[in-house]
């Protein structure tokens, strides 16, 4: 299919919106009608047609405007990117990645001609035709994963793997949940998760450490993580968090429906071939709560999730003052049936809401 | 008694331990204020490792208490400096000429041992080489997460950024590369709501 971009901001006016496709295809975290912890790794081998599973670096009607929305946030705050010395090989295997993907995946949009070293790479929706030799850094406009991940949807962190650690020597970090890149490049799996509650004495890390370790070529894993996000505001980062925090104060039972939004993390993990280094593509999705409720099942389950999560994961997630105001707008759409098994939507089988 | 026990908190917090000799060619000693009394009882279990010690001490608020008692244990360099930036092309220096096996102790306030352990990193010398001891001040070096200043010698919680100026609480999440922990606007969700400051650890 083609898709329609939107012109859109997450930001100011927030003239951000998911169309009744966008909504359709999000990738509802929720397997169950509760949220613990877990080592909730799967392997990345796409997913249904039209799912953001299906392709290996989904684009998807927001492409443009995120691409746009980044590029302001690097020119107030370029240490949102930054690689240690010894990561530059691992960026031209993450170019070369995202570049043989997206041109396999969407060769509509992307195109791929390679001779030799002597690369071409046209990016249509960006309006990009660059020619390039591959390798060889005086050759493009940034080094080269600053230069692939201002066209790529999500975050990027780039993990060198040694010592039986993974540690985050590089990275392209400007849609994230709180947490610094600046701060946290150079830290190891355990050091960069230490404020995460609960999670380390369940043993979580270390179990995902092991799986994450033993990532081989071509075998790419996922998860899902989410967090709530008041406004659709892409940086959400510690360096604005003077700025945006108040935003959480807004929300009253009149707007929450247009201003809350639950934000899904489509994290996944893929070794590179030539660095051994390992890339954890971390890609936000957005959506209202008056959209997530569209979908009976969907509206049913967040409500029973966020009434019973623990409160320890509410404050660390950060909606813990919000939380009764999130109940009251959901518990109208929860109508105690039960519901079906799996993330999907389900709008075929499931009931609509009976009240 | 300049020694504490630090609560228990999260991984990347740094944890200290108790200088101990080591075998070795070379040891580079650094150290600061009270830190002079572990270097002094490092000498005292093993009186040889002084005539192969290199030792950059900065005394900062306890003047000459200690330097003349370090003088004596006859190092086979010794350097009293006024800070630690005054001391560090001395220590880059130290460190271009190092070798395999080289042995690194490092005791005194989190900001010193940090700063130091981070140059010593970047120089190439394992982690396993360098031992830390923390003695006298609980102060700690902070970076301002918003405007990326660091404030020096922070005692209470919350402070105000000696940067920017907003009012910061104290995290204990700690990047090795900046030798910082991090503070966090305290105020963001309530402007002018800040909390009296309490010194830490108390």
């Amino acid at each position: 299919m083609t898709i329609q971009f939107n012109d859109e901001t997450f930001r100011g006016d927030y003239s951000f919106r998911n169309s009744p496709w966008a909504i359709k295809r999000f990738p509802f975290p929720f397997h169950e009608d509760s949220y613990m912890y877990s080592v909730n790794m799967e392997q990345h081998r796409g997913g249904p047609a039209g799912s953001v599973f299906e392709k290996r670096f989904d684009v998807d009607e927001h492409y443009v405007s995120e691409m746009r929305d980044r590029a302001l946030v690097l020119a107030e705050d370029p240490l949102r990117c930054q690689s240690l010395p010894h990561m530059t090989l691992a960026g031209w295997d993450l170019l070369e990645l995202i570049m043989v993907s997206k041109s396999e995946d969407y060769p509509d949009l992307f195109e791929l001609h390679r001779d030799g070293d002597r690369w071409r790479w046209v990016n249509k929706p960006l309006g990009i035709d660059d020619t390039f030799t591959f390798m060889d850094e005086t050759t493009l406009p940034y080094g080269p994963l600053e230069y692939i991940t201002r066209q790529t949807q999500g975050d990027f962190a780039v993990l060198d793997q040694r010592d039986d650690n993974l540690w985050m020597d590089a990275g392209m970090v400007t849609t994230q949940a709180d947490w610094s890149l600046d701060f946290d490049i150079g830290m190891n799996f355990f050091e960069w998760h230490a404020p995460v509650p609960l999670a380390h004495e369940m043993g979580i890390f270390k179990r995902a450490l092991k799986f994450l370790m033993n990532v081989q070529q071509g075998a790419p894993a996922r998860r899902l993580n989410w967090t709530m996000t008041v406004n659709p505001l892409l940086d959400t980062s510690p360096e604005n968090y003077h700025k945006w925090g108040i935003q959480k104060t807004e929300l009253t039972a009149e707007n929450i429906g247009a201003k809350q939004h639950l934000r899904v993390e489509l994290q996944t993990f893929y070794r590179l071939p030539r660095s051994n280094a390992l890339v954890f593509p971390i890609r936000c999705y957005l959506i209202a709560f008056q959209d997530i409720v569209t979908v009976p099942k969907w509206g049913r389950r967040l409500h029973r999730v966020i009434r019973d999560l623990p409160e320890e994961l509410a404050t660390y997630k950060g909606f813990i003052a919000n939380r009764p105001l999130m109940i009251d707008y959901l518990s109208r759409y929860d109508d105690g049936l039960p519901t079906s098994p799996g993330v999907w939507a389900d709008l075929e089988t499931e009931p609509p809401l009976q009240k | 008694m300049s020694r504490i026990q630090f609560p228990k908190s999260i991984a990347s917090r740094p944890v200290y331990g108790i200088l101990a000799p080591r075998p070795g060619k070379a040891h580079l000693m650094i150290a600061d204020a009270e830190g002079a009394e572990a270097l002094l009882d490092l000498a005292a279990q093993d009186a040889g490792l002084m005539a192969r010690a290199h030792i950059l001490y900065i005394p900062r608020a306890t003047g000459e208490a200690y330097t003349e008692r370090l003088r004596a244990l006859n190092p086979a360099q010794l350097y009293v400096g006024p800070s630690f930036d005054a001391a560090l092309p001395r220590l880059r220096r130290v460190l271009s000429d190092a070798h395999m096996g080289l042995q690194v102790y490092l005791a005194g306030t989190e900001g010193l041992m940090g700063r130091a352990a981070a140059e010593v990193a970047a120089a190439g010398i394992p982690y396993g080489a360098v031992q830390t001891e923390h003695r006298g001040s609980l102060a700690r070096r902070m970076q301002c997460v918003h405007c990326k200043g660091i404030t020096e010698d922070v005692t209470t919680d919350p402070f105000v950024c000696s940067h920017c100026g907003l009012n910061l609480f104290v995290r204990d999440h700690y990047s090795r590369r900046l030798a910082a922990f991090q503070g966090v606007c305290i105020d963001a969700e309530d402007p002018g709501n800040i909390p009296e400051p309490v010194e830490l650890y108390k």
